[in-house]
């Protein structure tokens, strides 16, 4: 167990960021977002939930995938190239370092996403135990606990320090490289820490959201029930809960005529838009109905039916705090709940 | 808020409505949502208050598709989105029952600056009072109403309904800051800190597209930027050319029809000011062609779509700078 001042933390940014790129909550005009680190920037590591999830610095909002050029009347393809460079994640909490679980699952099974791999493989996550969780929490509904985040490097942020402990290779080596600027730490310090952020998750209003009704089994006991033509019906249907999800993982791939050639490109997308995974015959999807059941079926019943049993959700909340029209996984999860009782 | 269950109760069960529009009971006190209830056992979880911010007027265009009256609830302000939507005839003014509901200032759960939120104490109707008690995870708070409430009630555009079919409840104007300061601040900025400002801001957007489908004036069919013929990188969000493009856009297409009801700002995401945009347009109407408010009247004539021989000269934009 290492230790840093508070107060010195900037030097540990600066430290990190003297031989990598380092990513860690910044706050701009108001809101605090992962961004990478430079010597202008504002950390803002106290605010629990960064709007955007850090799942961009894995798989970024947009990115180009190859650039097609005419030369002389013959084509030529440019792909582009892969994350060759190590960098580091700082400050990333503990539902959102498990939400690169869930997006293992579908980017590095057959056939690997080669884009994320490469950032996956060299990216190392330092995370950050809650220290206030919120009322929208229920990361532990999924089995997370946020007093022991995982990832390469946990950290404690208790009194006037910053708790380090390594906790793989990755984040050994990332501690050897930091010697000069961490010192010894107390286990009991981060025990006492530890100790209060489950005094408060025993409070938190969503400790015992239930997923009883939810799993593999759900995709054909949900499906058809009149429930979702009420829940769905306040639905603007934007993108806001896909965009700051941490573990919403589907994109469109495009092309842009850029006059002389084209870049192809993939961003996220959504599928509470009507022009998701729009086919020549048409869509799927006739209704925003259908769309809305679509996102969470996914994340309760798909996801767990091909994966194990594991959910797609981790119970960050985001969604919950910022649905415009305060729509969210926690009510249809509870609506399903109660239809039996 | 008795009161109006009580009357929904009356409508659905006379026949004269067949479903109500208004807002359901969320988690907490902050988190009612827009909701069509069909009954009177489901208005049971019917609820008004402070928290109630969401204007349901660009709902009526889906309810004004449906058989049978819908009764909406709308606040002073919602009124002037119905009318403009009246005007457009995209709602269908015998299709609506419209009550017209007291509001004392609307607020915003981000406004109240502390972790940890279980309740607000204070925000029910009729009886809000001037101080909020919030109960937190980490102990409670006082917070002044005023303080709490979203950017548009500062700038309260009156208590007046500009259309209903009857009235219950009070409402207080909250007004207290001048509508076109933010504007004129920022009209006084050099462009390139007017870029900065704007540049600043924009980045924050993640093209969840919360601003354009929450807005009344949004209401075409089909969005140009959802269009799959459209050849362009619109749905390459990350450029800051592309939010800029998006935004700008929009405020043109809303220009002269956007009430400043103040629904772009409420939903973002990351609080981007999305009624500056807006605003400006509106400032410079009412400065080019005469004091206008969309939404008043049904019948007025816009400034935007009547042409006159008084009319400003385009020039004018290049002589003003």
């Amino acid at each position: 167990m290492y230790k840093i001042k508070k107060t010195d933390l900037p030097k540990l940014y600066e430290a990190i960021a003297r031989t990598q790129e380092l990513y860690l909550p910044v706050s701009s005009a108001g809101k605090t977002n992962f961004a990478p680190w430079t010597e202008n920037i504002q950390p803002d590591i106290d605010t629990l939930k960064t709007v955007r999830s850090p799942k961009d610095v894995f798989f970024p909002q947009c990115e180009n995938l190859y650039t097609v050029t005419r030369e002389e009347g013959k084509m030529k393809i440019t792909p582009e190239t892969l994350e060759r460079e190590n960098f580091v994640i700082f400050g990333i909490r503990a539902c959102d370092v498990r939400a690169l679980a869930v997006l293992d699952k579908v980017f590095l099974s057959d056939p690997m996403d080669s884009y994320y791999a490469a950032r996956r493989e060299h990216g190392v996550i330092v995370s950050l135990a809650c220290g206030r969780p919120d009322v929208s929490c229920f990361c532990g509904t999924f089995g997370i606990d946020c007093a022991k985040p995982e990832g390469d490097v946990a950290t404690w942020l208790y009194g006037e320090y910053l708790y380090w402990q390594p906790q793989t290779p990755k984040g050994e080596k990332l501690t050897a490289s930091l010697e000069k600027l961490l010192e010894e730490g107390e286990e009991t310090a981060v025990e006492e820490a530890k100790a209060a952020i489950r005094a408060i998750c025993d409070k938190l209003p969503l400790k015992d959201l239930s997923l009883e009704k939810w799993g593999a089994e759900a995709a054909k006991n949900n499906f058809d029930s009149p429930l979702w033509e009420e829940l769905y019906k306040g639905c603007l249907a934007c993108g806001t809960c896909t965009f700051v999800c941490p573990t919403c993982q589907c994109y469109d791939i495009k092309d842009y005529n850029t006059g002389n050639g084209v870049q192809r490109y993939r961003c996220w997308d959504s599928c509470m838009y009507s022009d998701f995974t729009m086919m020549a015959h048409g869509n799927n999807r006739t209704s925003q109905m259908q769309r809305f059941r679509q996102r969470f079926m996914h994340k309760l019943a798909y996801f767990p039916a091909n994966n194990q049993g594991m959910f797609s959700c981790v119970g960050c909340g985001r969604c919950v705090d910022k649905c415009p029209s305060h729509l969210n996984i926690v009510k249809v999860i509870k609506a399903f709940g109660k239809e039996e009782n | 808020m008795q009161e109006l269950i009580l009357r929904a109760k009356e409508l659905l069960e006379s026949g004269e409505v067949v479903r109500v529009l208004g807002w359901r009971k969320g988690e907490h006190v902050y988190d009612p949502e827009p909701a069509f209830f069909n009954s009177a056992e489901a208005l049971k979880e019917f609820v008004y208050n402070g928290f109630c911010g969401a204007n349901l007027s660009k709902y009526m265009i889906e309810a004004s598709k449906l058989e049978g009256k819908t009764l909406v609830f709308l606040k002073p302000c919602d009124t002037y989105s119905f009318n403009q939507l009246l005007a457009e005839h995209r709602v269908d003014r015998e299709k609506a029952y419209i009550i017209g509901v007291g509001c004392k200032g609307k607020l915003k759960i981000e406004n109240i600056k502390a972790d940890g939120i279980l309740d607000v104490e204070g925000a029910g109707y009729p009886d809000c009072s001037e101080m909020l008690t919030v109960k937190t995870l980490y102990g409670d708070v006082q917070v002044s109403y005023k303080d709490a409430m979203l950017e548009r009630c500062h700038v309260c555009k009156g208590k007046a309904h500009k259309i209903y079919d009857e009235q219950i409840g009070e409402s207080a104007d909250t007004l207290d800051a001048d509508r076109f300061a933010e504007v004129e601040r920022i009209e006084k900025m050099s462009p390139e800190e007017k870029f900065a400002f704007f540049q600043n801001e924009l980045s924050k957007c993640i093209r969840c597209n919360a601003c354009r489908n929450v807005c009344p004036a949004c209401s075409c069919r089909k969005c140009v930027f959802d269009s799959t013929k459209f050849d362009s990188a619109q749905k390459a969000n990350a450029t800051s050319f592309e939010e800029k493009m998006f935004h700008i856009i929009r405020a043109f297409h809303v220009a002269g029809r956007c009430t400043d009801c103040g629904e772009c700002s409420r939903v973002c995401p990351q609080g981007i000011p999305l009624h500056l945009f807006n605003r400006k347009f509106i400032k410079d109407i009412n400065n080019l062609y005469g004091e206008y408010q969309a939404g008043t009247d049904v019948d007025a004539k816009a400034p935007l779509v009547s042409f006159t021989q008084e009319d400003a000269e385009p020039s004018i934009v290049a002589e003003r700078g």
